[in-house]
């Protein structure tokens, strides 16, 4: 194909040209950019919580009235709803992976350090890693023996008589990865400010409820704190995935025949706590995949627009060219091929431009550089989009009979 | 003459409607998501009390220890007073009126039985509360300072929270239930809901919580109720960093009410005056200059309530409304253009570069007329989405008056930007060389 013909044309209607460059242009360069934050997005709420989500339910209860014992009170909640047909498993835990509402600490390596080495979310309970479903990598899970109520714990710790109470904790591989670089955990002291807990178990992952960085998503450690009933603690229930829905609604009813005057806050199944969390994620990856199907239709048409014009305007050429001896292809070739120009033009500028836009989003929001990989992939979708819109122009221009040569304007 | 146009404007975008509705299709997008974006960011800057905002100030103090730093993502512990701070401002009565805060959520009890109990969110104050940010009574009143004083279970509820419980508003007198204990209500008030919560901790949704029932924050500290919003404490004195009168531990809100630019400056005077004193006593280690007084408009931009993803949504819908605005230029090029051989008759014929000038910008704002009638359309769909959205702010995505003017005044604005340069090429055409050629 002859490229200086269409480049003496091009010529011709330079600012025309140069706007249909600059839209591609833009498109191309947001498109890119866009691409990046859904994929982005849709990591983040790809997040494993390293718990067998499908499997739980999560009740939360509130009282009317003071209770004389909460921590009996859990118990015979707990006993009851294991009663239930169909629970495998079921335990108190103060925080659910992804519950929004978190309990954290910060963590120390001395305990005389000023300055904390992380934070990390802290699960208190019982049995939490069968019920979960957690992966114990070494060592053990915390013993029942070992888990105080915690008014216990916290008069033994305002009492400085720590022999009470079993200062051992299970943490997460990436907590332990953080703490000691390649090192063994097992057996290693952390501090919470100035408690000592020894390290007994790694486990593969367990996110923590408040996971919005994907880098500290699964700093957490369980301790062996018995809370008792309240407001803010969550009956976990493991049960068989398809039985989940009957078995919520069972335990509820449990709870409530338990007693009638409390009154149930929260009941759902884990599926819905990620859902929830991820809420914002999804929808704003659902307004960046509308954005790029609005920009790529209105520069679609716009290049239909703009051909469509040409075409019309140059009929008599084409009709001349036609008479002169090019066949219905070359003429079509020859759309496409200035379509593919320009689109060429307006991809290099809008790599150049989406390189910019990049860096002015990590300056003020905090993310990161966009991979060379998200470059071709508005290459690619506006040379597509400009072929597929061209070709309809580009046919009736092929349509066009070398008669025309001969009429006047 | 403008007629004229409008008819000659009319017959040529007749004459492509295609391409016309494409033109406006494309204007209307662009403005429809613009606007729908600039509406949600200008109802969340938006001054929450614009009768009363030029009075009201938040006192700010610094009682951390020097080698506290501020680690993580979590709020600032010197956002909020710790409760002898706040208690002594609130003796000091330096401004007009002035009240200390903070939020919590119980658990309310209908007083028919059978109905299902509720969580009720709701403020722990004191009494200047209701005459310092003008909340409108129904029934009754607010509390005394005496009920300060005495620690008195006395409750204000919402109209809504009134019905809720009892059935009827007009419930003056009667005892309420909320969490563990019996509140007499002294009064009811009706729905006051200023968006963004201004006055509320930073931790909570600043713009769909309401306050559904005020009781005296005496009554939170002796019974030691919940508090929902940020409490910290920079201390390992059990005493001091983590009970609720502790010094070491900040969970208050305050505001002030101060009328005149010279009793603003002697409210700052007396606040940096109270840290030096306090740094004297050695509770306080920075300098006193740290503290700071912030007016309502600042202390929200201080806060800084927009997310990140509306900024970046608005930026998105600019960057589109732009893409839209380099079409629609290219469109009407080359649609000037065509009709060279239209244009040089006129031109001949004796029209000025001028005549042809407005003659194109008419069609031009002709388009952005109907493309800004669009636009405000999708933009009204674009904010019914906003309102099903799952944000804190979806609640108050509405559009003021002042908004849907600047929707249309935007979308003309911007087609006749459109059209300039496409008419400003146009009117160049030579007419001789036109008239010639065909």
């Amino acid at each position: 194909m002859e490229l200086r013909p269409i480049l003496s044309t091009l010529r011709r209607h330079k600012t025309t040209a140069w706007l249909l460059i600059l839209e591609i242009a833009l498109t191309c360069a947001i498109v890119c950019n866009a691409v990046f934050m859904i994929n982005h997005r849709l990591q983040h709420m790809q997040m494993s919580t390293g718990i067998d989500e499908h499997a739980l339910v999560q009740i939360q209860v509130a009282e009317v009235a003071p209770l004389p014992d909460i921590y009996a009170r859990a118990r015979e909640d707990l006993a009851v709803i294991r009663q239930v047909p169909g629970v495998q498993a079921a335990t108190l835990v103060n925080q659910v992976p992804l519950g929004a509402s978190s309990s954290n600490a910060n963590i120390m390596l001395e305990p005389t350090q000023r300055q904390p080495t992380l934070n990390a979310g802290t699960y208190f309970g019982v049995d939490l890693g069968p019920t979960m479903g957690l992966r114990l990598l070494a060592g053990r899970y915390l013993r029942p023996e070992e888990v105080l109520d915690s008014d216990v714990v916290l008069k033994a710790l305002a009492d400085g008589d720590t022999k009470v109470i079993a200062p051992v904790t299970v943490i997460t591989q990436a907590m332990a990865q953080r703490l000691w670089p390649g090192g063994e955990a097992l057996g290693k002291m952390v501090y919470l400010g100035p408690i000592g807990v020894r390290v007994v178990g790694v486990i593969e992952q367990l996110a923590r409820a408040n996971a919005y960085d994907d880098a500290t998503a699964q700093y957490s450690m369980i301790l062996p704190m018995f809370m008792g009933a309240g407001k803010d603690q969550s009956y976990l229930i493991r049960t068989h995935p398809q039985d989940r829905h009957a078995v919520l609604k069972a335990a509820v009813a449990a709870l409530k025949k338990a007693d009638p005057r409390r009154v149930v806050t929260t009941q759902r199944t884990y599926d819905e706590v990620r859902e929830k969390f991820f809420e914002n994620d999804r929808s704003m990856a659902g307004i960046l995949v509308g954005a790029i199907a609005a920009l790529l239709i209105v520069t679609a048409l716009g290049i239909v627009g703009l051909a469509s014009f040409w075409v019309a305007q140059r009929r008599r050429t084409i009709g001349v060219r036609r008479a002169l001896g090019a066949t219905r292809r070359n003429i079509l070739v020859y759309f496409q091929t200035e379509n593919f120009l320009l689109a060429t033009i307006g991809i290099a500028l809008g790599m150049v431009l989406a390189y910019g836009i990049n860096l002015f989003l990590m300056m003020h929001y905090e993310l990161p550089r966009l991979p060379a990989v998200y470059f071709p992939v508005g290459a690619i979708a506006l040379w597509l989009i400009g072929q597929v819109a061209v070709l309809g122009p580009a046919l009736r221009a092929a349509a066009v009979p070398p008669v025309v040569a001969t009429r006047s304007v | 003459m403008f007629a004229y146009y409008m008819e000659l404007a009319l017959r040529s975008l007749k004459r492509n409607p295609v391409l016309t509705a494409l033109m406006v299709l494309a204007i209307g997008l662009g403005i429809g998501a613009s606007m729908t974006m600039i509406t949600v960011l200008h109802v969340m800057t938006n001054d929450p009390l614009p009768e009363r905002s030029a009075h009201l100030y938040t006192p700010h103090l610094d009682p951390l220890p020097l080698d506290y730093t501020h680690g993580g993502n979590g709020p600032d512990p010197a956002d909020n007073l710790t409760w002898p701070d706040a208690m002594s401002l609130l003796r000091a009565h330096r401004g007009v009126r002035q009240a200390a805060m903070a939020g919590g959520t119980l658990l309310a009890l209908p007083v028919q039985s059978g109905l299902q109990a509720l969580y009720a969110a709701g403020r722990y104050t004191t009494a200047d509360f209701f005459a310092l940010f003008g909340v409108p009574f129904e029934y009754g009143a607010g509390w005394s300072a005496e009920d300060d004083a005495a620690g008195a279970h006395v409750v204000v509820l919402s109209d809504e929270l009134a019905r809720k419980l009892f059935g009827r508003a007009d419930v003056v007198g009667r005892t309420a239930r909320l969490g563990e204990l019996d509140y007499r209500v002294v009064g009811v008030v009706s729905r006051w809901d200023p968006a963004p919560q201004f006055y509320a901790d930073s931790t909570g949704s600043q713009f769909s919580d309401i306050d559904t029932f005020f009781l005296p924050l005496s009554v939170a500290v002796n019974e030691d109720l919940p508090v929902s919003g940020n409490e910290s404490g920079w201390s390992d004195d059990e005493k001091a960093g983590s009970s609720k009168r502790g010094a070491a531990m900040s969970w208050l809100q305050f505001w002030v009410q101060l009328d005149t630019p010279a009793q603003v400056a002697d409210y700052r005077r007396y606040l940096v005056n109270y840290s030096a004193q306090q740094k004297a006593l050695g509770r306080f280690q920075r300098p006193p200059t740290e503290a700071a007084l912030f007016g309502l408009m600042d202390w929200l931009a201080h806060r800084n309530l927009v997310p990140n993803d509306v900024h970046l949504q608005l930026w998105l819908a600019l960057g589109f409304l732009f893409v839209c605005m380099v079409n629609i230029v290219a469109l009407l090029l080359a649609k000037f253009l065509r009709r060279s051989g239209e244009i040089s008759v006129r031109r001949a014929l004796g029209a000025r570069r001028r005549d042809i000038f407005v003659q194109l910008g008419v069609e031009s704002a002709l388009i952005g007329v109907a493309g800004g009638t669009l636009g405000l359309a999708i933009a009204q769909l674009g904010l019914w989405s906003v309102r099903h959205r799952p944000d804190d702010y979806a609640r108050i995505a509405q559009m003021d008056p002042s908004m849907l003017a600047g929707t249309f005044v935007l979308a003309v604005l911007a087609s006749v930007l459109a059209g300039l340069l496409p008419a400003w090429r146009a009117c160049r055409v030579a007419p001789a060389l036109q008239l010639k050629a065909s």
